[in-house]
């Protein structure tokens, strides 16, 4: 027997479908905050956190990604495959597997839970969403469930904490017992009709403890008649979607007035109080207009973070990628790879690790190498800063902003590029290779809960925030010290900076972008600008803030550049590959860095010659 | 030798893939030696088991997609699932 008081953590995983609420588990058990979204997927790592029981027995928690089976199809599969089966490197086998079930879907649970008794590890069974179940009157006998399985059953609403004190004490009383020695493995990959045969078993026994109410809840297929609508459905998806880039641009104004008026005033505060020289220079304008310009954003960010956390909670990511899985399909896309690409508007990299559902390794890859081109949140600084400074405020048909009809355009310009790339790697690569299956559960739809998107906004607030304090703002401090030195001559007749090291990079640069319309301070911006794409807005914040001007960096750009530059330094910012950590991260999960290269170059190619076509045709046009 | 099999299943119930939305039925057999996949016949039969697709299971065709009617959402037993109807000639059902 093994005895686990005070001595050694006892290791416990929770492992289950997906969907059904373990990482709500995990954060109710260990205090954690890691995210929590109403569809399949959300969890693609395995996560450790600790707890300690109230008897005080100490406890270390896995989060595992969901999966219905031990075969693992695909790498997030693979993950819970081998932490179960202690197959990782160093890692012992868990202790206890806490089998987690979504108590209004018990099927595909109980055939999780009886493959999971194969591997002979000791199992603890936690009905989960329980508050659902008995909002619908579905009625669960839970001891006979015990009685039937022989493994200890517990029932728990894990988002409201609710039935943890009984969990807790389950699993005191299982480790003060000494929890029994693990049984042989005999666990083997099931056949179809193995899984045909648990299937059976599984919902024999959903038969007998599961008592269904008479009238079955109907309010998802309801709203699914209007948002699965063949017409409608799509129409009220390109409508979200518009709203939302709408919003972005139009709801944050503002706030975002608001706080750039709070570091104008700070620029001016330390203007009075600091003498002029280097010490003032520096913190007006390396640190207040670089660092400041960056933040300026926030409110952008989190209405952008809003929508997509509420469509995540509310189960409408499912939906999305059924509406739009001919055309993915179309574009040679696996049907999974929508909730990848829309996670992407938030941010490439967890978009890019999303993409580990995707079991075909192909459809996967061309996933990963696409993401990087939908517009990810850091793009939103520099289209709105370009966008602000020479597209007019006006109302168009009455009830669009010109602003923000030009940000949907730039959205819709990362979209279509991004099939458009993956559409053309199909075709030149893979022609003739069948479209890959899509086959996913459309969950239930639940009330986003107000304190989990408080969570997560806050969550991404203080990310962002931690960004601009460390990675811009150590950024700005180099290209404040690179376009302050050397310093100009005394008898100097240009502006100091022209005499920096800022003005040389810049200037030796400078001949490859010229054709594409780029000044020298936009060369030198785009260095610093590789480490995440807002710092080039800081940078440029600063080189101009440095050479004279007005605080705002907008005024100055749109007095300038001409139109033809500023289109140009915008459809850059489509297709660049400007951020050095998605590049890392797609080494990492393309396993080798020839694909980190290949998103690279291809990138960079697109941005070249797209923006070298616009700032051409927009100088035959006139604007240059 | 493809059309034999094929014809021999539809004798105990339709393909799902070919039944329209409101469609409701039980589900008779699945087999996907004839569906053309990235995937091995016997892995597609796996993963329609795995979602709850097995001989005797309830299925009620929800929704339908607007190009090709394509893919569709279907109730089986309490979840909803989506899938192409390319795979779901797999499920005969009637
Ligand atoms: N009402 C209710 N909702 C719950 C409960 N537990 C989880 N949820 C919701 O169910 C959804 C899924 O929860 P997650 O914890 O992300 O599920 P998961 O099992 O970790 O999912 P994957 O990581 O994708 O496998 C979320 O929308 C949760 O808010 C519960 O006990 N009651
Ligand atoms: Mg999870």
């Amino acid at each position: 027997m093994h005895d686990m008081t005070e001595v050694a953590a006892a290791r416990v995983a929770l492992v289950g479908v997906p969907n059904c609420g373990k990482t709500a588990l995990f954060n109710a058990l260990t205090g954690s905050r890691q995210k929590v979204g109403n569809y399949a997927g959300v969890t693609v790592e395995r996560k450790i956190g600790s707890a300690r029981t109230p008897a005080g027995r100490r406890l270390d928690v896995i989060d595992l990604p969901g999966t219905y089976s031990l075969r693992a199809r695909s790498p997030d599969e693979e993950v819970t495959r081998d932490v179960v089966m202690g197959r990782r490197a160093g890692e012992p086998a868990p202790d206890l597997l806490v089998a987690v079930a979504d108590a209004t879907n018990m099927r595909s649970a109980l055939r999780l839970v009886l493959e999971l008794k194969e591997t002979g590890r000791p199992i603890l069974l936690v009905l989960n969403m329980i508050d659902i179940a008995t909002y619908r009157g579905i009625g669960i006998d839970a001891a006979k469930l015990e009685a039937e399985l022989g493994i200890p059953v517990v029932t728990a609403t894990a988002v409201r904490k609710a039935g943890m004190e009984a969990l807790f004490a389950r699993l005191d009383r299982l480790l003060a017992e000494g929890l029994p020695e693990p049984a042989a493995n005999r666990w083997q990959e099931p056949s179809a009709g193995d899984l045909r045969a648990a299937q059976r078993a599984a919902d024999r026994l959903v038969a007998a403890i599961v008592r269904h109410p008479p009238r079955p809840d109907t309010a998802t297929a309801r709203i699914d008649s209007v948002l699965l609508h063949p017409v409608a459905g799509l129409i009220c998806l390109l409508t979200l979607l518009f709203i939302m880039f709408q919003a972005v641009f139009t709801w944050a104004q503002p706030l975002m007035g608001l706080i750039s008026a709070g570091f104008d005033f700070a620029g001016v505060l330390v203007k009075e109080v600091v003498p002029s020289g280097l010490v003032q220079s520096f913190l007006v304008d390396g640190i207040i207009a670089g660092v400041g310009s960056v933040i300026v954003f926030l409110p952008q960010i989190l209405i952008l973070f809003l929508f997509i956390l509420l469509l995540e909670d509310l189960g409408y990511m499912a939906r999305a990628a059924f509406l739009m899985d001919k055309i993915m399909g179309g574009a040679g896309l696996h049907g999974r790879a929508f909730i990848p690409l829309l996670s992407s508007f938030a941010c490439a990299i967890p978009g890019i690790m999303a993409a580990r559902v995707i079991d075909n390794r192909r459809d996967r890859l061309t996933t990963m190498l696409v993401a990087p081109l939908m517009t990810c949140s850091a793009r939103i600084p520099v289209y709105t800063l370009i966008i602000g400074a020479f597209i007019p405020a006006r109302t168009v048909w009455g009830v669009f902003s010109l602003q923000g009809l030009v940000m949907f355009a730039l959205y819709a310009a990362g979209i279509v590029s991004a099939l458009a790339v993956s559409a053309a790697a199909k075709f030149l690569f893979w022609r003739k290779a069948p479209t890959p299956p899509f086959m996913m559960d459309l969950p239930d739809y639940k009330m986003p809960r107000l304190k989990s998107i408080a969570i997560g906004l806050w969550t991404r607030a203080r990310i962002f925030l931690k960004r601009a304090g460390t990675t811009i703002f150590s950024m700005m401090v180099v290209i404040w010290v690179l376009a302050t030195f050397p310093m100009a001559p005394a008898n100097a007749t240009e502006p100091g900076i022209a005499y920096s090291f800022a003005a040389m990079i810049g200037k030796f640069i400078h001949p490859l972008l010229a054709p594409i319309g780029f000044n020298w301070q936009m060369s030198v911006a785009l260095v610093p600008g590789m480490a995440a794409r807002e710092v080039a807005v800081a940078a440029l914040g600063t080189v101009y803030a440095i050479q004279g001007g007005e605080a705002q960096v907008g005024h100055i750009l749109a007095s300038q550049w001409s139109l033809a530059t500023a289109l140009s330094f915008l459809v850059w910012y489509i297709f660049a590959p400007q951020c050095a950590s998605t590049l890392a991260v797609i080494k990492r999960e393309a396993g080798g860095a020839k694909w980190m290269w290949l998103t690279f170059g291809y990138m960079l190619a697109l941005a070249y010659v797209a923006s070298f076509a616009t700032y051409q045709i927009a100088c035959l046009l006139g604007a240059g | 030798m493809k059309d034999t099999v094929l014809a021999a299943e539809v004798i105990d119930g339709m393909p799902l893939g070919q039944a329209r939305r409101g469609f409701a039925g039980r589900i008779s057999r699945i087999v996907a030696d004839h569906v053309p996949s990235t995937l091995p016949a016997h892995e597609v039969e796996r993963r329609l088991i795995e979602l709850g697709f097995v001989e005797g299971a309830e299925v009620h065709i929800l929704h339908e997609g607007l190009f090709g009617r394509d893919p569709i959402a279907v109730r089986v037993n309490g979840a909803t699932v989506a899938l192409r109807r390319r795979e779901a000639m797999a499920i005969f059902a009637g």
